[in-house]
């Protein structure tokens, strides 16, 4: 099939070449006397007016835009089957709420009285969550997973210090998620890697041998990020528990699950939950994300302030408590996001939530059962909601995950995640997700299996993909070496 | 069924002959019995019908900042929302879009980072920035982590003045307990301003960094150049905070009095107030540090055919790559706000900016003189230090029981200062922004004269 | 590639060449091969002291970071400049102008590889 042709689009920097002013947006009119900022200000501080910084129309501004979203691949255009970071249909009835003026225009720091609908909010997000999840508390405040994580780990730390008891080391699987160790060291912790079985799950042996009166915690993802069911789950708990130890799960698979299984009857003392993953609140190109952390008894006393505080029909901020870790960062948490998050949940409700992680899960078996002929599958455990094949039999052929990322585009697909599990070398993980059609995921797999197809039979147009994007191949290692972050004026001589 | 689950009963039933199973629940069965449950106790599912009302009901549930004169900020302001913001940043090329790590489908985002950058860069007055933090008090955190780095770690000690907005103070708190770097507060003099000679001898040659905001959480504007100059003596990272970023359309930005670091909130470029978040972390380094800075980047390179083309760059810096020895923890970070700001800042432009900022100066001295001019018992608490488009005004009460009062007097005042403890005296922080009107201002003065 | 005979091996795959009383230290086409193209490299400062297996610095790529250890002990007396602009020297020329560090210390009494050693240890490992 033909393009339609796309035109390059300038940095904003070049636009308006001869700087005449323009006007992009009308200003109320200033109606209180005007005041010359050097007599108010100190004037040494007072800025020059900057000459790189064009004025351009409203039209130049939405056509910039348009332009440039016209280069980017989204959920909204096909399959984006990203193991683990869960694209899924970003429902437009959650736009519509989080826009209510209700929501979008009133200030953090208004008096109590004014904001008790923000609060009533908070507190039903938050008992939706604790029932989802079987757990007794729950914070949203953290901003993203990443930032969940690290909420966890630090509640855990106080715990520990609470008890006198203070520890030093953190279990990671050699399957987790980058974040994980990250976190880990970030709160003081040395991160220890702890090996996975055949099987993919956790090797008790190891654990039964590391788990000492250092450990604090083990992090967990359940499922892992092979797709695998961590089955000795209570066992591992019941391991860790017995030595003093805390159980941190990454939620960042809970769509594989809910409302099907509880992480409170699988002894999780924290576990944070990516909104933007399983409660379907967009991506945004890279955040906002919201990382709401589900807690244990032992850790209730340490969730962040300020919290919400039910009494009758009446909610109230606290914002101190000795026992807390702290805020996490400002306010309450990515509030917009956690409309969002209400609202696909009161859509969907309990039956709902089953059917989710049932359809997610079956559409990534469809894709296994559909691929394991022509990729190879290096662990055979059941598959969950996604599925991580390697590239060994096409790199026979020289042609590896990163080419074969690539040749998607040209079909037309987002690629699968290659940057871990870093257990398998070459790894695909692919997570369809459970709101596209059946059509779709087939067409993916085609266009799967006509790249392994490829890969045999004419290598170099794999390895040379992609061929039909609107940028070739780029070059990053260029980038990293000759490093450019910004425009600068000697660009275009100016 | 349901809409957003795309396979219906008989789909279901397709794929699960393909894969030889009789029901679904087969391919739960590595999940052990005794941690599974039968049904979650929620609320029954609503259509679109019924969660428009439910959540109308929970939005109208609250005093809508326009609704009012209104005049509360700190660190969070109501700009100008231009249409086209939110017209971009409903576009789903750009919401509905991951992370751009796959770059030959994701230019877009990409260049919008790339600009975003710049922007920010041109903004501070340093030249490398980020792509985004969560928000300005997490940005604030990530800079003292940051000077600690670039130090080598040899230095456990903040120097953190008190007129940083004290939420974003309790928020390092967390942190540096956790990291355990020690922190030492500097109090302003009797004008409200930090004095140099104070902070000079708080840093000495043991203090990783100086973090002060400005203007700052009184809303006055510092004497950066002293500030820097007192901090670097003893070797010491500068870092200034900004929580109101609409100021540097007319202040300039720390990096062009020396300053290392210059971060913070720029929720005020476009984005919604929203109960204090989606915002908008920013920061800003010098070239020599852009290997210890936290957050994802984007650098200009070319494709195999020579096109421009944009790319994350440095990745190595980040968790998925470093794991254990990341700079941050970092990973999703807040784009879509990064946009927000973007399409606002383009389409403000930069005259329009100094126009803006201007304009929340003239209006917010207007209603310092009309204050000033009142008999009786409101009084500007620092009547003679510079500042920008916030001031703290005191009167006949506490700050909670005047807010309250002018509440009932038809006007949002402001924020009470005293919510987190702190030197300066209780009263009302009242920022101003060019969205008050002149008759906003005279129902703020009339409704202080009936409370005199 | 052929191994310079004049050179000894690490099995971390770094090479060192004896100069007096100094050694000079580098990675191998091997190495060199698996991390990818070199983006950045950090190297310590000149005056520093290592012991053997110490950290040295790091060898970045797009995709992955490496620290480079130190093959022997002693003090860290010269560092190759180059690399600051040029980290490509590392791919391009391993053995030569892509060297990282001259350390005054002596290879006496450390477990090294001569090349004929070095070229069968490689054949087992990717054996």
């Amino acid at each position: 099939m033909r393009h339609r042709a796309i035109r390059p689009e300038p940095l904003f920097f070049e636009l308006n070449p001869r700087r005449v002013r323009r006007q992009g947006y009308m200003l109320p009119t200033l109606d209180v006397p005007p005041v010359e900022p050097a007599r108010v200000l100190p004037a040494n501080l007072v800025r020059d007016p900057d000459p790189h910084f064009p004025d351009i129309g409203e039209m130049e501004v939405v056509q910039h835009f348009h332009r440039l979203s016209q280069l980017n691949y989204a959920v909204d255009e096909g399959l984006y089957p990203l193991g683990s970071c869960t694209m899924k249909y970003n429902p437009r009835i959650n736009e519509q709420t989080a826009r209510l003026p209700g929501f979008a225009s009133i200030h953090p720091l208004q008096p109590v009285a004014q904001i008790q609908g923000a609060l009533r909010l908070i507190w039903e997000l938050e008992e939706a969550l604790k029932t989802i999840t079987g757990m007794p508390g729950v914070t949203l405040q953290p901003a993203a997973g990443a930032h969940g994580e690290l909420t966890g780990i630090l509640m855990i730390r106080k715990a520990l210090s609470t008890r006198g008891d203070p520890r030093e080391v953190v279990l990671v699987p050699d399957s987790a998620h980058g974040t994980n160790p990250a976190t880990a060291s970030f709160a003081g912790y040395r991160a220890v890697e702890i090996a996975s079985a055949d099987d993919g799950t956790i090797d008790l042996g190891a654990l039964e041998k590391m788990m000492d009166d250092t450990v604090a915690a083990i992090m967990l993802t359940v499922p892992n990020t092979l797709g695998v069911f961590e089955h000795r789950i209570v066992e591992i708990s019941k391991i860790v528990h017995d030595r003093g130890g805390f159980i941190y799960l990454d939620g960042a698979n809970l769509n594989a699950f809910a409302g099907r299984a509880l992480p409170g009857l699988m002894g999780a003392d924290a576990m944070h939950i990516n909104l933007h993953k399983t409660f379907s609140t967009p991506h945004g190109g890279g955040g906002p994300g919201a990382g709401p952390v589900t807690v244990s008894e032992a850790l209730l006393p340490h969730l962040p302030v300020p919290r919400v505080v039910r009494t009758g029909d009446d909610y109230e901020l606290l914002w101190e408590d000795p026992e807390s870790i702290g805020p996490m960062r400002g306010f309450y948490g990515n509030f917009l996001i956690l409309v969002r998050a209400l609202t696909y949940i009161r859509s969907l409700g309990a039956e709902g939530l089953r059917t989710m992680s049932d359809v997610a899960v079956l559409y990534a078996n469809l894709v296994r059962h559909r691929l394991s002929g022509a990729y190879h599958l290096k662990y055979d455990a059941p598959s969950m909601h996604e599925v991580v094949f390697d590239d060994s039999r096409q790199a026979r052929h020289e042609v590896h995950n990163t080419d074969i990322a690539k040749r998607l585009l040209d079909y037309g697909f987002h690629p699968p995640t290659m940057s871990f599990p870093l257990i398998v070398h070459g790894a695909l993980m692919i997570e369809p997700a459970e709101s596209v059609a059946p059509e779709e995921v087939e067409a993916f797999c085609d266009a799967m299996l006509a790249i392994a197809k490829e890969a045999e039979e004419n290598p170099e147009l794999v390895k040379t993909a992609p061929h039909d994007t609107p940028v070739g191949r780029v070059d990053e290692v260029r980038a990293a070496r000759d490093l450019k972050v910004r425009w600068m004026p000697e660009d275009d001589g100016a | 069924m349901h809409p957003w689950v795309g396979a219906g009963n008989d789909d279901q039933r397709h794929i699960l002959t393909l894969l030889g199973l009789k029901t679904v629940d087969d391919l739960f069965a590595s999940i052990p019995a005794e941690v599974c449950t039968e049904r979650l106790d929620l609320p029954p599912a609503q259509d679109e019908d019924g969660i428009r009302k439910t959540f109308a009901a929970m939005a109208n549930a609250n005093a809508v900042m326009d609704s009012l004169p209104c005049f509360l900020g700190a660190g969070v302001y109501r700009h100008l929302q231009p249409a086209v913001v939110d017209a971009v940043l409903s576009r789903a090329e750009f919401f509905t879009s991951y992370t751009p790590y796959q770059p030959e489908i994701s230019q877009g985002t990409l260049q919008v980072i790339f600009e975003f950058q710049t922007l920010i860069g041109r903004l501070t007055g340093l030249p490398v920035a980020n792509a985004s933090l969560y928000d300005g008090a997490t940005a604030l955190v990530e800079a003292v982590l940051f000077s600690h780095r670039v130090l080598r770690g040899k230095r456990n000690l903040v120097v953190v003045a008190e007129t940083l907005h004290p939420m974003y103070r309790k928020v390092l708190d967390t942190y540096t307990t956790a990291a355990g770097i020690e922190v030492v507060v500097v109090p302003p003099t009797d004008d409200g301003r930090l004095d140099p000679e104070q902070v000079r001898a708080a840093a000495s040659d043991r203090a990783c960094c100086v973090v002060l905001q400005s203007p700052n959480f009184l809303g006055i504007v510092e004497d950066l150049p002293s500030l820097a100059d007192a901090t670097h003596e003893g070797g010491a990272l500068a870092v200034q905070v900004v929580t109101e970023a609409v100021s540097l359309g007319l202040l300039a930005g720390g990096g062009d009095f020396e300053f290392d670091v210059v971060c913070g909130e720029a929720q005020s470029f476009g984005i919604a107030p929203g109960f204090g978040g989606p915002h908008l972390g920013f920061f800003a380094c010098a070239d020599r540090h852009v290997r210890q800075m936290p957050g994802r980047l984007a650098g200009e390179t070319m494709d195999e055919e020579g096109n421009r083309a944009f790319c994350l760059t440095l990745s190595t810096r980040e968790q998925h790559i470093r794991r254990a020895k990341a700079t941050s923890n970092i990973c999703t970070n807040q784009g879509l706000m990064a946009l927000a700001a973007t399409v606002w800042l383009e389409a403000v432009g930069g005259a329009g900016l100094r126009e803006l900022a201007a304009s929340c100066l003239a209006r917010s001295e207007e209603l310092k003189r009309r204050i000033a001019e009142l008999d009786g018992p409101w009084r500007l608490a620092y009547p003679s230090s510079p500042t920008f488009n916030e001031f703290l005004l005191l009167g006949p009460g506490t700050g909670p029981e005047l807010v309250d009062r002018l509440a009932g007097g038809k006007v949002l005042a402001g924020v009470p200062t005293a919510t987190w403890g702190g030197s300066w005296p209780d009263g009302i922080l009242v920022a101003v922004t060019e969205r008050n009107s002149a008759s906003d201002i005279g129902a703020f003065v009339a409704a202080l004269e009936k409370l005199s | 590639m052929s191994l310079p005979a004049e050179l000894l091996y690490g099995r971390s795959h770094e090479w060192i060449r004896v100069e007096g009383d100094a050694v000079v230290i580098g990675i191998t086409n091997y190495a060199q091969d698996q991390l990818g193209e070199v983006v950045y490299v950090e190297l310590p400062e000149v005056g520093t002291g290592v012991a053997t297996g110490e950290e040295l610095g790091t060898l970045e790529s797009v995709k992955a970071v490496s620290e480079f250890l130190a093959p022997v002990g002693g003090e860290v007396i010269g560092v190759n400049e180059r690399l600051e602009d040029e980290p490509n020297l590392v791919n391009e020329d391993p053995y030569g102008a892509g060297w990282l560090v001259k350390i005054s210390g002596s290879a006496e009494g450390e477990d090294f590889l001569d090349a004929e050693a070095y070229q069968q240890f490689l054949e087992q490992e990717s054996g």
